[in-house]
Formats: C-alpha cells, sequence, structure tokens
C-alpha cells in the first residue's frame, strides 16, 4: 500500500521545523505532528471526522499559533494600508476585524488576512506559511514611518462550535458580549488577551492571542470544559472547507485575484472608485468586466473524495479548470471540492466532469457554503 | 490456515488455493477515518505488486497492491456502503478481495504474522 497525502505546505526534509509554543501540550494529548507551515504541527488527535463532527456540535480547540501576529504602527498606518490593500482602512472602525488581501501589481494575491484597527495601530493576522514574505513584502513598500512588529511571543488560539461561547465564558467573563467581527482586550489570570469573535470553521467562535508563556494553562483550561476538546489540523481544513471558506496556497495565490476568488465584499466601496491600491488596475476591470475564471463549489457524485489537482472539465471534455480543494465532507458524508472554472460555466447547476487518476466523476456546481454558517451576529438571538 | 503479510502492510490469509487480502491494523490506524474503498471485481487477474485496490481516507488517497498473484474470485462489496469496516475490523470484516491463487511459492517471500508485528514496532 502507498499513500499520497496532499499537501503543499508540508515542509521538505532539509527545512528545519520549528516547534509551536503548545508542543509538548500536543503531544501529551496524543497529537499526531506533522510537518505543516514550517512547524511540526497536530494533523489529529483521535481521528479527523470525529474531531469535525465535535467542533459541529460543541467547541473544538486549535492551535493556529503558527499564524503571524504583526502590529502595525506609525502615525500615517491606515493610509500605508490603503496604499497596499484594497480595504478601507482610514474609516476602519476600532476594534471590528475586517478580512482584507496582499496584492501584487497584477492583482495576484499574496496572502488573505484579517486586520483589526487598535486605535492609530493595526492588529494583523496572516497566514503561518507566508508570514516572512508578508513582512518582507510590506516592508519594502510601506512608509518608513511604519513600523511592522512581529508578535513572536504571542501564541494564538481558536475555539469554535455552537457551544465555542458557553465554554469561554465560563473561563474569560464577557467575552460572550462580542458579536460576530468584533475584539477586545481581557485579562486572564493576570495575562492580557486579545480575543475576537471570528474564525475559520463556519461556526461561532473565538480567537485568542495570548502571550506564549500563559498559552499551556489558557488551552488547559479551555479543555478542563466537558464541552470542549482539543483538535487538529485536518479538521481544520474539512471545516473551512465545508465553509466554502478559500485556504491561501491553495485556492488563493499570486495567479488568483480576489474578484476570481469571489472575495469582492473585501474591495472597498470607496476604494471601488478611488482605486489607488496595489493591483487596482486589473481588479476594477475585472470588476467591470467580469473575470476569466471564477472560484465554484462542486458537489461531487459517488463516494470517492475528488482532491486538489484534479482537472475540470467541461461537457465535451476539454480542460476548464483545476480543483484547488477536495475531500469528503463529514457532516454531508459525500465528497465536496472547491476550484476555478472559466466565467461561462460557473452558474449552479452546471454539469461538469473532474478527472483524477485517469478517472471521471460526475459533479455539478453548487453554491457555498456547503454547510451554512452559524456566526453570532448582532440582533440574533443567543 | 496462515497468515502472511507484506511490507507494505497488506496481509493475505491463505486456506487452501484461496486467498484473501486487506490492509492491516497498522495501515488503517495510520490512514484515519475511511470513507471510500475500491475493490477489484471477479474475474480480474493481478500480478504481485500490482495496483489492485483504492483506500482513501479523509486526508489522502492509498494503492493497495497484490501481495500475491491469481484470479479475483470476489470483491468485498460491503465496502461500498460502509468502508469504515476497514478503520473496526482490517483483518476481518474489512477484508478487500480474495483470489485464487497463480503460485503459491510467492507466499515465501512475505512475512509470518510474528516477524510483522515485530518490524511494525520498529517504524
Amino acid at each position: 500500500m502507498s499513500s499520497e497525502v496532499q499537501n503543499s505546505d508540508i515542509a521538505t526534509n532539509e527545512e528545519t521545523l520549528d516547534k509551536l509554543p503548545l508542543d509538548a501540550w500536543h503531544r501529551a494529548r496524543g497529537g499526531r505532528m506533522v510537518p505543516f507551515a514550517g512547524y511540526e504541527m497536530p494533523v489529529q488527535y483521535e481521528g479527523i471526522m470525529a474531531e469535525h463532527l465535535w467542533t459541529r456540535e460543541n467547541a473544538g480547540l486549535f492551535d493556529v499559533s503558527h499564524m503571524g501576529q504583526l502590529l502595525i504602527h506609525g502615525r500615517n498606518a491606515a493610509s500605508a494600508l490603503e496604499a497596499l490593500m484594497p480595504g478601507d482602512f482610514l474609516a476602519a472602525a476600532d476594534m471590528k476585524p475586517k478580512y482584507s488581501l496582499l496584492l501584487e501589481e497584477d492583482g495576484g494575491i499574496v496572502d488573505d488576512l484579517m486586520a483589526t484597527r487598535r486605535g492609530e495601530d493595526f492588529y494583523v493576522v496572516v497566514n503561518g506559511a507566508t508570514k516572512q514574505g508578508d513582512i518582507a513584502f510590506m516592508e519594502r513598500r510601506l512608509a518608513s514611518d511604519v513600523v511592522i512588529d512581529h508578535m513572536r511571543q504571542q501564541a494564538l488560539l481558536a475555539l469554535q462550535g455552537p457551544r465555542a461561547a458557553e465554554v469561554l465564558e465560563a473561563i474569560i467573563p464577557g467575552v460572550s458580549k462580542l458579536s460576530f467581527m468584533e475584539a477586545r482586550p481581557f485579562a486572564w489570570q493576570g495575562r492580557s488577551l486579545w480575543i475576537s469573535r471570528s474564525g475559520y470553521t463556519g461556526e461561532d467562535g473565538f480567537e485568542i492571542s495570548v502571550p506564549a508563556i500563559a498559552a499551556p494553562e489558557l488551552a488547559d483550561a479551555i479543555v478542563a470544559h466537558e464541552l470542549a476538546k482539543p483538535i487538529g489540523l485536518g479538521a481544520r481544513d474539512s471545516l473551512r472547507l465545508e465553509a466554502g471558506l478559500p485556504l491561501y496556497g491553495h485556492d488563493l495565490d499570486t495567479r488568483t485575484t480576489p474578484v476570481m476568488a469571489g472575495l469582492n465584499f473585501a474591495i472597498n466601496k470607496r476604494r471601488r472608485s478611488e482605486g489607488g491600491f496595489l493591483g487596482a488596475a486589473r481588479i476594477l476591470s475585472e470588476l467591470q468586466n467580469g473575470p476569466p475564471q471564477k472560484r465554484v463549489g462542486l458537489e461531487v457524485d459517488g463516494r470517492q473524495p475528488v482532491r486538489e489537482g484534479a482537472l475540470i472539465l467541461d461537457g465535451e471534455g476539454n480542460e476548464i479548470g483545476k480543483v484547488t480543494s477536495g475531500g469528503f465532507s463529514p457532516s454531508l458524508q459525500r465528497p465536496i471540492a472547491m476550484g476555478y472554472v472559466a466565467s461561462h460555466l460557473a452558474d449552479d447547476g452546471t454539469a461538469l466532469k473532474l478527472e483524477q487518476r485517469g478517472k471521471l466523476f460526475d459533479a455539478k456546481v453548487t453554491a457555498m457554503p456547503f454547510v451554512p454558517h452559524r456566526y453570532h451576529r448582532k440582533g440574533a438571538s443567543a | 490456515m496462515s497468515l502472511y503479510l507484506t511490507k507494505d502492510h497488506e496481509w493475505v490469509r491463505v486456506e487452501d488455493d484461496t486467498a484473501t487480502v486487506g490492509i492491516s491494523s497498522h495501515a488503517q490506524e495510520q490512514l484515519g477515518d475511511i470513507v471510500f474503498a475500491e475493490v477489484p471485481e471477479a474475474g480480474r487477474k493481478v500480478a504481485k505488486g500490482q495496483e489492485a485496490a483504492v483506500v482513501e481516507s479523509v486526508k489522502a488517497a492509498s494503492d493497495v497492491y497484490a501481495p500475491v498473484s491469481g484470479e479475483v474470485t470476489e470483491g468485498n462489496s460491503a465496502l461500498g456502503d460502509d468502508p469504515s469496516l476497514i478503520n473496526s475490523d482490517p483483518e476481518g470484516e474489512g477484508w478487500f478481495f480474495k483470489l485464487k491463487l497463480g503460485d503459491p511459492g510467492e507466499l515465501d517471500g512475505l512475512m509470518d504474522e510474528a516477524a510483522y508485528r515485530e518490524w511494525v514496532k520498529t517504524l
């Protein structure tokens, strides 16, 4: 038997792998460690399927300390960031995380990120595999009076699931008052935490920035609750796929633009009329005339997963795109995928074929998310 | 009835000239939750070392090789409806296919159960 695990973020053997602040914590709980984004990270504890379903029903604790936490400060930080990204940083409300994208001159995506105004500063969380490149990219382009601090001493935990608020409120009173996409500082056992109500699973939940030295203690306190369990990277990937959320390096890269990826919501209205961000020429043209390809969801017939790299064919067998993420959906008990197709074949219901290892699969373009989001929005009942 | 195993983690259980093939408990544990299996149909001739079946977990796709040559007499149809049998009973109900041995001499190159279980501990 021979396996092909596909994961382009898996480091080569020559690279030395860093350890997470919670490395020993994961191992003590049976985490199976694999190389990911330059770190040894837990891919699973008891099993991806069980962990996935647990998170959809209860609360799952994820260690995402590999991600880059940056503090961008300086008097003109907001306008400096506007020169790079298509978001509204000037009028950004305090403590409201916003999704944005670092773009190349040609509109290709360098990374996707969350940026939160904290007074005059911006707290920015970028992907783990890309963080060093992102910092270099921004430092080359930001004015000299804007400074990027890489907060290496901070760990990042995510608690996700319909019971996450109940679990975290018992440890850190007040967190359940946050609405989806709100953040603020909290204190716990004399430590400063920065908590936002956000995540990458489609469920309600929180992301918690904690000093690395206090992370094991906080993780212990969370999983001491009977509704919380540690969850590995494997389930993180299947959860975000069901939620229709793109993963950088797979569904997004320098060959894709925000418009191709269906991330138009991240291109602010004022910025659309004013331009003035990297890649604006191409992005504004694609907004007006449509992109050549679009990211779509795919429902795959049968039970066999169709994974990243599979070809997408039209009715005549012509290649019109590629699958960029795909797998078996634990919640739906069927294979799902996302990928890019020629725009004229991107409408919901379009019948397509997928080709993987010489075998053809019937598939249908379908709206995402595959599993409905259940965020905690203001005004919604708790 | 005797059990042989390969370094690729397939097992083969031999009774007279019929061999039943599956993957070891160690293999299913490494794969994790199995969500799909494709087994060969009766009548297909497989050669030792040739890809004979496919097994997919949430995370990975794997080929299962024929540990010995022969003609397939039956694929385990139960795996189509419930591939998780490979997780729950890998060396029993989770068998993949049966074949009529082409060359019983090929069994000599395989490990016996005790040797395999010892070897797996070193991985």
